[in-house]
């Protein structure tokens, strides 16, 4: 049954029995003005609902007893038993449709005129001579017709229905009913399953004789349908036994309990696991079973679809294109999502804000739209889903995006950075603003939105309730916000950890991973100027110490040596930002109860809650948020922008790769070298850099390892530190010294090739700068002149001569980068700028061993070359295909057309594995 | 007790009664009386939990039958010198605006009838600290009892 008409029946039940027991009280207290209002207001509310509903049989009749009802509480009509009898009649009558209505999920033919007529009369004060009795409408005389018409003739303008006067434009009851009935005189029309199917006249399948407007025929008895009803009349309805309405607090105690139950259960597992073959395991666990379904129960009473949340959507919608002129459609998505009703509430607001937002700023006027291509209509997408323990809530639009030039403009005018740091922001560090206080990219104030309260509102709100916010946009494509919140904010899953001898807990939603360091580990952690980084993978993470942060003073001992010892970092996101929390130990996670703290320790702002663990001890919860707000990080970041580079990538098939940044010989252009190529960073002691025929070296790691410097004429630093980049191979090492590492990026590279200067590759734009781009090999070549010719260290001990790989690749730059990769590698390396080129040198006779090939080229991409060489006299020679990104299917169908492997383009190692590995096969 | 309680739940300590009972607590050697309607529990020495950057005042918290009770060290609370290492302490659990509270001090001792009537006034020359928190003084045969203020108590900023 649609939800809405059985949330009604079980309203319209309630509110009847309750009418019931009023109207009885009414009879013996009627001068009591508040129990009257009483009863008229529930009559009222149940003629709304049927109106809204489309009920009209059930409006009607409770609109004439309303009318009834409305002439007791004016005083213009004396509470007479009559009377009364003719309101429960009413009830009756109304209770029977409903029964009806219950079991059709349609209101039964027939229509009511004549309770109706009598309810009129009694407005009309006519009743006085009406001997009625119990009043039922069946028995109601004929000659009240009579009367009724005696009634029109006396007053005209007083319509018998409605007890008042027409307004202009309504149509009488009696006009409708009319209507209705010869409408189902017509050929039977189409049933529409969707809710229309309340109506009677729709549903009509023995169309009474025409008798409907024919007063005086219906009253003498009631109709075939009704009579249905009537034998009905008695069972209790069905659907208003089903559900019981439950005050929030109530469920709200009981999650309260349940919570508390859970907690119990944990410690008790507990303490159990520490008895080995104890008589409690096994009723204990069905403790848990039963305690776990209990709490997933409870759970789902407070779960209510998201729909609840956007219900008022499509107005605000609809009310916005009116008013700005717009055209504008709103699609919604997985509106049936459930989440916790707690969390709901806290997210209606926000959304309605934004998706306010993406109609006012966001879609354009219908003929800026045209203008460029778009059709007139903007569509504002609402989409939830499910994703592990949480709501996705994605608000796209396909609309302007957002104008960085006017962002920067505005965060410049509201002192939020000045224009030099603007300059230096990428794109996403831009768009960031959008989310700070008092910003709104509106140029007028309309009646809408810029008001101030921004986006930066909706943040708070969301990360409040532990969720995240992030936004996509693409200037005149749209905009896209993804909302991730948990899904209840009772019981979340928490990560322990302890720093400085004491436990803390870390929700679950914003631990991205765990990462162990020591000094013999793969991982550890550096340090640039005292700030501790970590390097994950291919970016440097921020740290931050819990110890230090809050403050939990540093053991002398430990802290010395801090650098051996073992520690956990902890990769926690918040909002884009990623960030490391060092702890000292990690435990378990643990489901947790969040629990507010003290009011006296509110201000702590890095403490979300306090909770009991299973083993009863305290713990505070640590809140991510408020953690990246004391470390001054907070929207501005770039990891914002490196993640919103990868996702770029997936969209988009340029080359994107990873730099480190630096600057070096003085310059304050920066520099840029492919990260892959870097093998460390490190910052050597002055006092420890020594000469060695001239040419600054410096021991490392038990050798030798020679200092070039960028430009010929630099020397070392004297004191302090030297910031050097190391290139290492095999046994080989040599640093690249430089003035400052600056940073690391993933971006496009669009490099202008200048090979004027030995080097350099040449200049590229690299996050919105001129950024010259070093080719290592030649610094590589500065440190061992002999480092390309040396001893082949990945190569297969078999091989007897260097391999002859074939590398295409449209980009220069990664011919440039990837031809001393595998020079380094022991193989001879011919490059060839595309599949054309590569085919040329194949009709030459030209033989390779190997073919490693991009997929992304302009006019025949790596598929088709592969098919091509497949057909070739190369047909033999293994291809490994690089790619920026490789998902399963590009890989199956790289596998189909013949590559032997996929690489990433970025991973130099796996590209010298794959291509020995593959030859070593081959060989 | 109760008969005598003019039962009125807004200000039940404050209303004029003939007599009031409270737990008396030490702490260096000083007598302070807390209201006994206030008091919910007397804990032995409990496993509390620090709580970083909390106001110092604030000794930590601890788990009361499934309750989360912020502990406060009366004792720095007045800047008295700390307890003696390996001293016992006592916790009275008071609750104020709805929150628990459990008030560490050094013993508890009995519970007395007052007479309101015989509730003095801080003497003017007190400690503008200690005046803060007291709500009185009683004249006891042998000693003074400061009586506590426990909302004042622990109303601080630090």
């Amino acid at each position: 049954m649609d939800d809405l008409l059985s949330e009604f029946l079980t309203e319209t039940s309630e509110n009847l029995a309750t009418l019931d027991v009023e109207i009885v009280r009414l009879e013996q207290n009627p001068n009591d003005r508040d129990l009257l209002s009483n009863i008229f207001r529930l009559v009222h509310t149940i003629k709304g609902t049927c109106g809204f509903l489309g009920l009209p049989r059930l409006e009607a009749v409770a609109h004439a007893g309303e009318n009834v009802l409305g002439k007791f509480r004016d005083g213009e009509l004396e509470v007479t038993p009559t009377a009364v009898s003719l309101i429960f009649a009413s009830l009756d009558r109304i209770k029977e449709i409903l029964s009806v209505l219950e079991e059709t999920e349609a209101e039964p033919e027939g229509d009511d005129q004549d309770l109706i007529d009598q309810l009129n009369m009694a407005a009309e004060g006519k009743l006085a001579d009406m001997q009625g009795g119990a009043g039922a409408a069946a028995e109601a005389p004929v000659e009240e017709t009579a009367e009724e018409e005696a009634v029109e003739e006396v007053d005209e303008d007083v319509h018998p229905d409605l007890g008042r006067p027409l307004m202009p434009g309504e149509v009488s009851l009696d006009e409708l009913e009319r209507v209705f009935q010869e409408t189902a005189a017509e050929p039977e029309p189409p049933v529409d399953e969707s809710g229309e199917a309340e109506h009677p006249e729709q549903e009509d399948e023995h169309p009474i004789a025409a008798s409907s407007d024919i007063v005086p025929a219906k009253t003498t008895e009631p109709k075939p349908a009704a009579g249905a009803a009537g034998e009905n009349a008695p069972k209790e309805s069905q659907v208003s036994n089903q559900t019981i309405r439950v005050s929030v607090d109530l469920l709200e105690n009981l999650m309260t309990m349940v919570s508390e139950l859970v907690l119990t259960r944990n410690q008790l597992l507990q303490i159990v696991r520490n008895y080995k073959d104890s008589e409690f395991q096994v009723p204990l666990q069905r403790l848990s079973h039963v305690t776990s379904e209990l709490q997933e129960g409870v759970m789902k009473t407070r779960m209510q679809p998201i729909g609840n949340a956007w219900a008022k959507l499509p107005r605000i919608i609809r009310d916005l294109s009116i008013e700005l002129n717009k055209k504008i459609d709103l699609q919604m998505i997985g509106a049936e999502t459930e989440l916790d009703r707690q969390v709901l509430e806290l997210i209606k607001d926000p959304l309605t804000h934004m998706v306010r937002n993406s109609g006012d700023h966001g879609i354009e006027a219908p003929e800026d739209r045209k203008m460029v291509g778009k059709s007139e209509t903007g569509t504002i997408t609402l989409n939830a889903f499910h994703e592990g323990g949480h709501i996705i809530i994605e608000i796209s639009d396909d609309g302007k995006g957002l104008n960085l030039d006017k962002i920067k403009a505005k965060a410049i005018q509201n002192g939020l950075a000045t224009e030099a740091d603007v300059e230096n922001m990428s794109d996403q560090q831009i768009q960031q603003f959008i989310f700070k206080a008092g910003f709104s990219t509106a140029a007028q104030v309309t009646a809408v939105s810029g008001r101030g309260v921004g986006m930066d509102v909706v943040r708070t709100n969301i990360e409040k309730i532990g969720g995240t916010i992030e936004l996509n946009s693409v200037e005149g494509k749209g905009s896209r916000f993804t909302i991730k919140i948990p899904l209840t904010l009772a019981i979340v899953s928490a990560l322990v950890v302890e720093a400085g001898g004491e436990r803390f807990a870390i929700p679950q939603i914003s631990v991205v991973e765990l990462v162990r360091a020591a000094e013999n580990s793969e991982h550890q952690i550096e340090e640039i100027n005292g700030t501790p980084v970590l390097r994950l993978r291919d970016r440097l993470l921020p740290l931050v110490s819990l110890r230090r942060i809050l403050d939990l003073g540093t053991d002398e001992t430990q802290e010395e040596g801090a650098a051996s010892r073992e520690t956990f970092i902890v990769v926690s996101q918040v909002g884009t930002y990623t960030f490391g929390i060092i702890v000292d130990r990690v435990f378990d996670t643990e489901e947790i109860v969040v629990k507010p703290v003290a009011p006296i320790l509110r201000h702590i702002s890095l403490f979300s809650g306090n909770t009991i663990l299973g083993d009863g001890s305290v713990i505070m919860i640590l809140d991510p948020n408020g953690i990246a707000a004391a470390t001054g990080e907070i929207t501005i970041t770039d990891d914002a922008d490196q993640r919103q580079v990868q996702r770029d990538r997936a969209m988009d098939a340029s080359d994107v790769t990873s730099l480190l940044l630096f600057r070096a010989g003085g310059s304050k252009q920066p520099r840029a070298v492919p990260l892959a190529l870097v093998a460390r960073l490190e910052e050597l002691e002055a006092e420890k850099i020594e000469f060695s025929d001239g040419q600054p070296v410096v021991q490392y790691r038990g050798k030798l390892m020679p200092l070039v410097p960028i430009a010929p004429g630099f020397m070392p630093a004297e004191e302090g530190h030297q910031p050097v980049l190391v290139f290492a191979d095999g046994d080989r090492a040599m640093g690249l010294m430089v003035d400052e590492i600056v940073d690391i990026v993933e971006d496009r590279i669009n490099i202008n090739l200048s090979a004027d200067t030995p080097g350099y590759m040449g200049t590229a734009i690299i996050s919105g700068q001129a950024t010259e781009v070093i080719d290592a090999g030649y610094f590589l070549q500065q440190a061992f002149a002999d480092w390309f010719q040396k001893s082949q260290p990945y190569s297969n001990p078999t091989a007897g001569r260097a391999r002859h790989v074939l590398l295409v690749d449209d980009s220069a730059f990664f011919r440039n980068l990837l031809t001393p990769v595998l020079s380094v590698a022991g193989f001879m390396v011919t490059t060839a700028e595309g599949p054309e080129a590569a085919m040329k040198l194949c009709e030459e006779g030209k033989t390779f061993d190997a073919i490693v090939s991009d997929i992304e080229m302009p006019n025949i991409d790596g598929f088709e070359f592969a098919s091509q060489v497949r057909g070739s006299a190369w047909a033999d020679v293994p291809i490994i295909a690089l790619s920026s990104h490789t998902d399963p299917e590009d890989l199956d169908r790289g596998r189909e057309v013949g590559f032997e492997d996929y690489v990433a383009k970025s991973d130099r190692d796996a590209l010298i594995d794959t291509l020995n590995n593959v030859l070593s096969q081959d060989a | 007790m109760a008969n005598d309680l003019v039962v009125d739940n807004a200000s039940r300590e404050m209303v004029a009664l003939d007599t009031q009972q409270y737990v008396t607590v030490f702490i260096r050697n000083q007598m302070f009386g807390i209201p006994v309607l206030q008091v919910h529990d007397i804990l032995a020495n409990q496993k509390i939990t620090r709580i970083p950057l909390a106001p110092q005042e604030v000794a930590g918290s601890l788990n009361l039958r499934g309750r989360i009770v912020t502990a406060i060290d009366v004792r720095r609370r007045l800047r008295l010198p700390p307890r003696d290492d390996g001293k016992n302490s006592m916790s009275v659990v008071v609750e104020v605006d709805g929150e628990p509270y459990s008030l560490i001090v050094d013993s508890v001792g009995e519970v007395l009838s007052l007479s309101d009537a015989k509730l003095e006034k801080n003497p003017s020359t007190l400690d503008p600290l200690w005046r803060e928190v007291s709500a009185g003084i009683f004249r006891l045969d042998n000693r003074l009892m400061v009586v506590l203020d426990t909302t004042r108590l622990l109303t601080f900023d630090s």
